[in-house]
């Protein structure tokens, strides 16, 4: 149970191979440019690539790509805002997640272009808490966000992850939150994942 | 009613293309520099127009069902070049083109041979002098429409890929993920016609009619076959450019929903 990954590759990703159980955290790190957004974003299968992957035994191939990144759901370090106004990005966002990064529902209104990038980041995470995934694929999660944020965005990520006993990969530069959150870590290194 | 039909003599189109000489003159003066393009689009639609005019001759002369095949496959041919090189991102290889010329052809060729089968009826059917005109016409507008579609959905969907690929990630299908952008497409492709039939009478007074008037038509007569050209050329950019945006937008993802935007260039 939980994710697997078999021979994915692409330009730039050397085959990578691992299992990944429920519940679990891998952080993975590496210098800019080594390939770990590259790994995230085929596991995500939003680029094309070779290799199996499967969640919970349920074969990526065997279903639609919006059906497996609606399970799979990988979470950019810098996100996209589709509208101008927060409110059509938020289908049915919970309170408690909102009160829990710094907001309140007035956020709703506000305009994406005034926002900060700590604001957006926090924003974006909520976005992909929301809709429950089963997996989640973290790049920098909090790479904007000051200490305390920071930790408060941990703090969510765990109880999604108790809540939803998901698997989580976490890219992320500072080995002190590594320490912090991860089970497992692996390093990138030009592609290679070991 | 209506007066005679004045024929035109070489001096009165040298008048006209005098006047065309001063814009020429005037663009040269003021260093608009489109007075080399000006020049070109004056001599090709000189020499376009007068072989035209000679080809039609023989074709109306002879009937040939396989020469008027032949010429409708021309300007659809054209037509779909002219859609094509419009648009600043379009797709790469024969979808490029063959999806602006399939629109063309769907919208187009079958309006234009319904039309002239189910409304006009001439004997025989396909008897050129009504065929090749409202093909004509129908490919002019339908072009501009399929063309600023296309144009509008491959630089939307060029500039915002951030925000397309933002709504793949969410799990949404790329049907949701590029339907703002797609709608955004069809409705540029929509307004010019949409535009030309607000203005129709009041403002212009549609190519068409004018030319049946000036060669002599009753104005009512003339009003009523503009009316039908104008519908028919609304109903045919709808048509065409709802196909184009739709097998364009498709060719942007591939079978596993994502954005390929190397299909573009």
């Amino acid at each position: 149970m939980g994710l697997r990954v078999n021979g994915l590759q692409r330009p730039g990703l050397k085959p990578a191979t691992f299992e990944l159980a429920s519940g679990k955290t891998l952080c993975i790190h590496g210098a800019s440019g080594s390939g770990k957004t590259l790994l995230l974003r085929a596991i995500a299968d939003l680029d094309p690539n070779r290799g199996q992957v499967s969640l919970d035994g349920q074969a990526r191939a065997g279903m639609a790509a919006h059906a497996w990144r609606r399970q799979v759901m990988y979470l950019p370090p810098e996100p996209h805002w589709w509208a101008d106004r927060v409110a059509p990005h938020a289908n049915h966002w919970p309170d408690s997640l909102l009160q829990a990064l710094g907001f309140d529902t007035t956020v709703l209104d506000w305009e994406i272009s005034q926002l900060s990038s700590g604001e957006r980041q926090r924003l974006a995470l909520i976005r992909v808490l929301a809709r429950s995934p089963r997996a989640l694929l973290l790049d920098e999660p909090t790479a904007n966000l000051d200490p305390d944020n920071s930790l408060a965005a941990e703090g969510l990520i765990a109880d999604h992850q108790r809540q939803h006993h998901s698997a989580i990969i976490w890219v992320s530069h500072d080995p002190v939150q590594r320490a912090r959150v991860a089970d497992r870590t692996l390093e990138m290194v030009d592609g290679t994942l070991r | 009613m209506s007066g005679p039909f004045i024929p035109l003599s070489p001096g009165d189109l040298l008048i006209a293309a005098l006047l065309l000489m001063l814009s020429g003159a005037l663009s040269w003066r003021l260093q608009l520099s489109v007075e080399r393009r000006l020049l070109i689009a004056a001599a090709r639609s000189t020499v376009q127009l007068m072989l035209l005019g000679l080809i039609l001759h023989s074709i109306f002369a002879s009937q040939s069902s396989w020469l008027i095949m032949l010429m409708m496959g021309v300007m659809l041919g054209v037509a779909g070049y002219e859609a094509w090189s419009r648009q600043t991102r379009r797709l790469r290889g024969w979808w490029g083109y063959g999806t602006g010329t399939l629109s063309m052809l769907l919208s187009s060729v079958l309006i234009a041979l319904m039309s002239v089968a189910v409304i006009l009826q001439p004997t025989p059917w396909y008897h050129p002098q009504y065929l090749i005109p409202l093909l004509g016409m129908m490919l002019g507008n339908t072009m501009t429409g399929i063309a600023v579609a296309m144009d509008t959905l491959g630089r939307e969907a060029w500039s915002r890929r951030g925000e397309i690929e933002a709504r793949l990630m969410l799990g949404d299908t790329a049907g949701d993920a590029i339907g703002d952008i797609r709608r955004g497409a069809l409705r540029a492709g929509l307004i010019p016609i949409i535009n030309s039939m607000t203005t129709a009478g009041l403002v212009s007074l549609p190519g068409m009619m004018t030319g049946q008037i000036l060669a002599g038509g009753a104005p009512f007569e003339a009003a009523k076959y503009q009316l039908m050209i104008l519908f028919l050329i609304a109903a045919g950019t709808a048509l065409g450019s709802t196909s184009a945006v739709l097998i364009m937008s498709h060719r942007l993802f591939d079978e596993r929903e994502r954005l390929r935007l190397d299909r573009l260039k």
